[in-house]
């Protein structure tokens, strides 16, 4: 809220009702003076940047994505007692940043969500073989249930792929204490190490013990290294092997260390891994045994240790059957439920109750334990909008409004909410509006082809899709919604924003000089809340041929607000509505309609767009109150 | 454990087990940027006040663009952070759909204190379908122990009707197994420092709405 420390800056004058954001809303100062630390409820993301400052991490570098994005938010308000900190242009960069301060023996840490993993996977699967010097650790949100994200894909699975040892925390308190101990164990065997937290350690607060912060940090320098930081294949098969010698280590290592745990209680066993454990925990009888997987690889003398212990065992685990796969390898005789016969689920997100069910369909306990539930049926559904104000509303109204017949492909954003007004047809992956045009315009479609991209994404990677775009001879229009920040994840800076992650003012990049320079000549800026040049602007580009670029440039209306931008509301002339339902297509949280007539509520930001759309001119500013 | 049911967190039998269920689980449901996680913080600090395990779950990201949102806090709570529907203790709604929304969280019997506004979906107005009435809400509520205040009135009266999240929770305070001074301790450690008299009187006025 307002006031905090460290954020009030960001929040003078700003009412607290628009201060959207949960990650904005619960800063707190994590400084003790004391040498005590007493404990603190965190935020998970807020428990793991502690951490990274006990570590003494000494390299921050990341791309935002839900649930990941609170870490370096967090760090960012302490950037100046860490040595270098940035909000990079996408994770491949991000991680090979990291990766370098890590040769240069500094303690790095990169974070992005899970699909951030695929655009550093290259790095990432060879850094495993050239290894590291400083603690080097990869924090890899995954999210299940895909809460703000397109795909439930597991992370686990990169680090058995890269073979990199994985933490995976079942709480806030193991999450902190296990980001803490990823840089030891990194240094200890020369390689990153992942921590993979879910949006249910990332996103969720509990009482947490922090420890004392790091007051020393590292200065890089490079040691050349051919043999290792070279890898023409004569270097990298001598490294593959050297990494594939490491395993047995590593794995005895995370039981010595306690990752990896099991108490015997009966014939029958749980093993959970990840949050998994900590529901599971709620709900399994006395009678019954648990093992708790937080870290891999899996030792399998361990596994094969308690599993002979049982007579049943049940496999619990979000997403991939990682530690099932693992279980029925070194099982002997035992019966095993899990994913691959049915009793749980390979998608979405576990809960007690699913777990209870689990339990239950194998014969684990006898009744139910939670009551059966109806929730209430035909509400009116209350999804997430596009703000009042918000520049993409007008430019997709404006889009769609031209281009009648166009087809849209679309970016991951804010704007993706444009699905809402049937203006997204298509969205993959970050950058990929750009191509998917190209690829319809490409393959014989006939249609218009329009795709829209946000500036962030556009930089992340957008810009590959319009060079290739252009040199490979497509015909589209590509509207570039230039809002200036990267704003679902929380308004972090990029390169256009022309501020770094540290407050530190830096060049702001051109969009039109980028994309003249890929080759396009058809290069328009217009104001999105300019509702007749914005048309105007896309009527021209519909009679251009080649590559043309819109960039509807106006600042995210959130951050325009908390920076002190005041503009007077809009109201509805009663007596010259119509009823006409034009401006309530226009889809603006602020205009409502009751009794025949439209009116125009608190939310609005006075952009002024409904007044342009407004056929009877009932929509004027309000007169000074 | 349970006497009956074997379990250690036993939700169903709570007379008959040999142990009565010992966390209190609160859910706060209403709709992005209305305060539901400021209010969920005080209610985290207040447990810390006094030395007690506390989880909490909160909706972040693209879905607090104007959507729907829960946060959900686990008092005396060693294991995860979600509240299994059908066992929350009491449910605060800052919002009379969301309260119908989220209604089955509830335990029999559980308590709902609901603030008296109705906050339409843009989707309403946009499909052309006919939006619910405060009363049919209401009536949909119907069976259930609800409580449902005017927090804005309460909050503007106090100073600021953006203490609304604050006058709720006060409200909600007589079945939250916390004292009202860590609860008032809550509050002082979560909110501004100018407005913290006016978000302690939001507080107490919001108690003082209810009957204990």
């Amino acid at each position: 809220m307002k006031g905090e420390p460290g954020m009030a800056g960001l929040f003078a004058g700003i009412p607290d009702h628009f201060i959207i954001y949960g990650e904005r809303t619960t800063f707190v100062p994590l400084s003790q003076p004391e040498e005590e630390m007493e404990r603190k409820y965190l935020l998970g993301n807020f428990a793991i940047a502690h951490a990274c400052r006990e570590a003494g991490v000494d390299f921050v570098s990341g791309y935002p994505g839900t649930p990941s994005s609170e870490i370096v938010e967090n760090l960012r308000t302490v950037a100046d007692e860490i040595p270098h900190l940035e909000w990079s242009v996408n994770e491949k960069v991000a991680y090979e940043n990291a990766l370098a301060a890590a040769w240069c023996g500094c303690r790095a840490l990169v974070t992005m969500k899970h699909v951030g993993v695929n655009v550093a996977a290259d790095p990432l699967m060879t850094s495993s073989y050239t290894g590291v010097t400083g603690g080097f650790v990869l924090l890899a949100a995954d999210d299940p249930y895909a809460h703000s994200s397109q795909n439930e894909q597991d992370s686990r699975i990169y680090a058995g792929f890269a073979k990199i040892p994985c933490i995976d925390p079942s709480g806030i308190q193991e999450a902190h204490d296990g980001m803490k101990r990823a840089f030891d164990l990194s240094e200890e065997f020369g390689l990153p190490v992942m921590v993979r937290p879910t949006t249910r350690i990332c996103h969720s607060k509990g009482d947490i013990a922090l420890g004392e912060l790091a007051t020393e940090h590292r200065t890089g320098h490079f040691t050349r290294n051919p043999r290792q930081y070279v890898v023409i294949p004569a270097h990298t098969r001598p490294l593959h092997k050297l990494l594939n010698e490491k395993q047995p280590e590593i794995k005895k290592r995370l039981i010595e260390e306690g990752f990896n745990t099991h108490e015997i209680r009966g014939k029958k066993a749980v093993i959970a891994g990840g949050i998994s454990a900590a529901y599971a925990r709620e709900v399994v009888p006395e009678d019954v045994s648990i093992a708790t997987i937080s870290a891999y690889p899996i030792d399998e003398e361990w596994l094969r240790a308690f599993v002979s212990e049982h007579t049943e065992i049940l496999v619990i685990e979000e997403m991939m059957p990682v530690i099932e796969g693992a279980v029925l390898e070194v099982a002997c005789g035992q019966t095993i439920y899990g994913k691959k016969n049915g009793y749980l689920p390979y998608e979405g997100e576990f809960s007690p109750a699913l777990i209870a069910g689990a339990l239950k369909k194998a014969g684990f306990i006898k009744n139910e334990l939670y009551p059966a539930v109806t929730p209430a049926e035909n509400l009116p559904v209350r999804p997430p909008i596009l703000c009042a104000g918000c520049m993409h509303r007008s430019t997709f109204y404006a889009m769609k409004k031209v281009f009648k017949d166009g087809i849209f492909p679309s970016d991951i954003g804010c704007y993706t909410l444009g699905l809402q007004l049937g203006a997204v047809d298509t969205t993959i992956c970050m950058g990929a509006s750009i191509t998917v045009a190209s690829g319809i315009n490409l393959c014989g479609e006939e249609r218009d082809v329009v795709c829209t991209i946000g500036d962030s994404t556009f930089l992340h990677t957008g810009v590959n899709g319009l060079i290739n775009a252009v040199y490979n001879g497509a015909d589209m229009v590509v509207v570039i919604l230039d809002n200036r920040i990267t704003a679902m994840t929380g308004h972090q800076p990029n390169p256009n924003t022309g501020k770094t992650a540290c407050g530190v003012s830096s060049i702001p990049l051109s969009l039109e000089a980028l994309c003249r320079s890929c080759g396009v000549s058809f290069v328009e800026t217009v104001d999105p809340y300019d509702l007749t040049l914005l048309l105007e602007t896309m009527k021209k580009a519909k009679e251009e041929t080649g590559v043309r670029v819109i960039i509807a440039r106006q600042p995210c209306i959130i951050v325009a607000r908390r920076e002190g931008l005041k503009r007077r509301r809009f109201m509805v002339e009663a007596e010259s509505c119509t009823g006409c339902l034009l401006c309530i297509k226009y889809g603006c949280p602020a205009i409502e309609f009751h009794d025949e007539k439209a009116s125009i509520n608190d939310l609005c930001s006075g952009c002024a767009v409904c007044a342009d759309i407004c056929p009877a001119g009932a929509i004027r500013r309000e007169v000074r109150r | 454990m349970c006497g009956l049911c074997r379990h250690l967190s036993c939700r169903r039998h709570p007379a008959g087990g040999e142990e009565m269920k010992t966390g209190f689980d609160i859910m706060i449901v209403g709709i992005g940027g209305q305060g539901t996680i400021l209010a969920s913080n005080v209610l985290g600090e207040a447990c810390l006040v006094e030395g007690r395990s506390v989880r909490g779950a909160e909706t972040h990201g693209m879905a607090q663009r104007g959507g729907s949102v829960e946060s959900q806090i686990r008092i005396d709570c060693e294991f995860g952070p979600l509240i299994v529907p059908g066992t929350a203790d009491i449910l605060i709604a800052f919002d009379l759909l969301e309260a119908v929304r989220y209604q089955h969280f509830l335990k029999e019997g559980g308590e709902m204190i609901v603030n008296n506004q109705l906050v339409l979906p843009t989707s309403t107005f946009t499909s052309g379908q006919a939006p619910p009435t405060e009363d049919d809400i209401i009536g949909m509520l119907k069976g259930r122990s609800v409580e449902i205040i005017d927090a804005t009135a309460i909050a503007t009266a106090a100073g600021s009707p953006l203490a609304a999240n604050i006058a709720l929770l006060g409200a909600a305070s007589h079945t939250i197994p916390l004292s009202l001074e860590s609860l008032l301790e809550g509050v002082r450690r979560c909110v501004p420092k100018k407005t913290i008299p006016i978000n302690e009187k939001a507080f107490l006025d919001g108690r003082d709405a209810v009957q204990p």
